[in-house]
């Protein structure tokens, strides 16, 4: 039974394009205010005051567009993954949608599914255009996670996104999908219930059955459906809810550090949860050469992984230029105290 | 926020989200905001056109006594940026400490938060300006 999932239209990536807000807060500061030692991360990125997903995936799908030089007006649907929609109601896509010029003619939703929301939304677009409904699909990861004040999530929850632009394979793509595989179990490690503020995790059971079990058997699945093994890849990126996760699951796979490091960036801006894999993702192809190949594989809880297989096409070299670069985001950062992030995060009722 | 301001915003999405402005079809002239009337040559024949959002800041103030909606974001700065294109335009400049704004500082739009009103919740997105963006290939 074939398990892969393959439009009949080969798709790749028109454009991509990243964002991060500048605002650092070292782990150490988090931890000289709750008397903690030994940090998951050095630093994670906070959004400014001005700042959330719609803002973050606004800056993101605007490079995505530099990169794609197309219409806007040629986008047929706009879906945005995040966990930190800035309306509980109102769709964070439409108002996307109307700062770069799409409306009115897609369609425009936002999707949930933890941390996986993002590679939901580009397995979704794969389909769209593939099946030849449209011809250009934008995607967009983008999270402001919070955690609970003291509690060991608030040392990485971070901010940050990307979005991907669909097209049909052709010398305008900068890679090409492969094939992707979805693997989902039902699996109550990490969850928030309406009208509460922050989520709830089920602490010791988040790493084997959740996080482990899903990356590694969403790698095994496309790796075997594609008949490719940790050899036939130049860069893995996992999802990064911290550094040492990413790389154990690497290690199980037999994917060497140098093939993960380019795309691991939680150690220095954190777990922008439904954003981490595309902005890893975004990082690689700011480097990678034709002809590399790249696997992507997500998480989120509940729990599920999504893995692509892309290979890196020509164009990147003329593209890549176009728009900023992830790092270009990394580099510019201004670090702020614990006082000053509590304001940027909300915390003060005025 | 009372229901009449929010449709009168809502109007103007265009200009406020993405900086969308007029030319002149006649004597080439670029408006923002966007005008029905040509104020240089009388025209009524309007083209929509999409400004760079690059321009340079003419002056400035830091807001500390701010309006309502605006309370959470102060101090920030107001200032009178010259888009590349012509117009002067008041905005707020973003990611940017008080020191480091300067006469003809190089600035960027950005669509951000605006105003909020606590009371039902409503966000306003639009235009501000921050720095250039450094990147590799400069
Ligand atoms: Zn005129």
């Amino acid at each position: 039974m074939k398990r892969l999932l393959k439009p009949i239209k080969d798709v790749g990536i028109v454009g991509y394009g990243a964002y991060i807000p500048m605002y650092r807060i070292k782990d150490e500061e988090i931890g000289r205010v709750w008397g903690a030692n030994g940090f998951p991360i050095q630093e994670k990125s906070v959004p400014g005051i001005d700042e959330d997903a719609a803002t973050i995936a606004i800056e993101a799908a605007r490079n995505a567009l530099k990169r794609a030089k197309i219409n806007p007006q040629e986008i047929r649907a706009i879906w945005t993954g995040t966990e930190s929609k800035p309306y509980a109601v109102k769709p964070t896509s439409t108002i996307v949608a109307q700062a770069i010029g799409a409306t009115p003619d897609l369609d425009a939703a936002d999707f949930e599914f933890a941390c996986k929301a993002g590679t939901e939304a580009v397995q979704t677009a794969i389909g769209f255009v593939g099946s030849r409904m449209a011809k250009y699909a934008m995607a967009i990861g983008v999270d402001t996670a919070q955690g609970r004040p003291g509690d060991h999530l608030e040392f990485t929850a971070a901010a940050g996104g990307a979005a991907y632009i669909i097209g049909e394979k052709s010398d305008e793509t900068v890679a090409y999908f492969e094939g992707s595989y979805s693997y989902v179990t039902d699996t109550p490690d990490f969850w928030r219930r309406q009208h509460e503020h922050y989520p709830r995790h089920g602490n010791r059971f988040t790493g084997e059955p959740a996080y482990f079990r899903h990356v590694i058997n969403a790698a095994k699945g496309l790796m075997e459906e594609l008949g490719y093994t940790p050899n036939d890849f130049d860069y893995a990126v996992f999802h990064q809810p911290n550094v040492k996760f990413p790389l154990t699951a690497a290690k199980i796979l037999g994917f060497p550090m140098e093939k993960v490091k380019p795309g691991l960036l939680s150690g220095i801006i954190g777990n922008t949860y439904a954003g981490a894999t595309l902005v890893g993702i975004s990082a690689v192809l700011d480097i990678a050469k034709p002809g590399e190949r790249i696997l992507w594989v997500s998480f989120g809880s509940g729990a599920g992984s999504d893995a692509f297989s892309i290979v890196v096409q020509d164009a990147i070299e003329e593209k890549r230029d176009l728009a900023p670069k992830t790092w270009d985001y990394i580099n510019r950062k201004k670090y702020i105290d614990y006082a000053l992030y509590a304001k940027h995060r909300r915390k003060y009722i005025i | 926020m009372p229901a009449m301001q929010v449709s009168r915003y809502w109007r103007h999405f265009k200009e406020k989200y993405r900086l969308a402005g007029t030319k002149c079809k006649k004597c080439g002239k670029i408006h923002f905001p966007p005008r029905q009337v040509c104020n240089e040559c009388g025209s009524r024949e309007m083209e929509e056109i999409q400004l760079s959002g690059k321009g340079k800041v003419v002056s400035w103030t830091i807001v500390r006594n701010p309006p309502s909606g605006f309370e959470y974001y102060k101090p920030y700065p107001l200032a009178l940026v010259e888009l590349e294109e012509g117009p002067i335009v008041l905005a707020q400049l973003t990611d940017v400490s008080e020191d480091e704004i300067d006469f003809g500082m190089e600035v960027e739009m950005v669509t951000r938060r605006i105003r909020e009103f606590s009371e039902d919740g409503i966000i306003l997105y639009g235009y501000k300006f921050r720095p250039v963006l450094k990147t590799s290939k400069d």
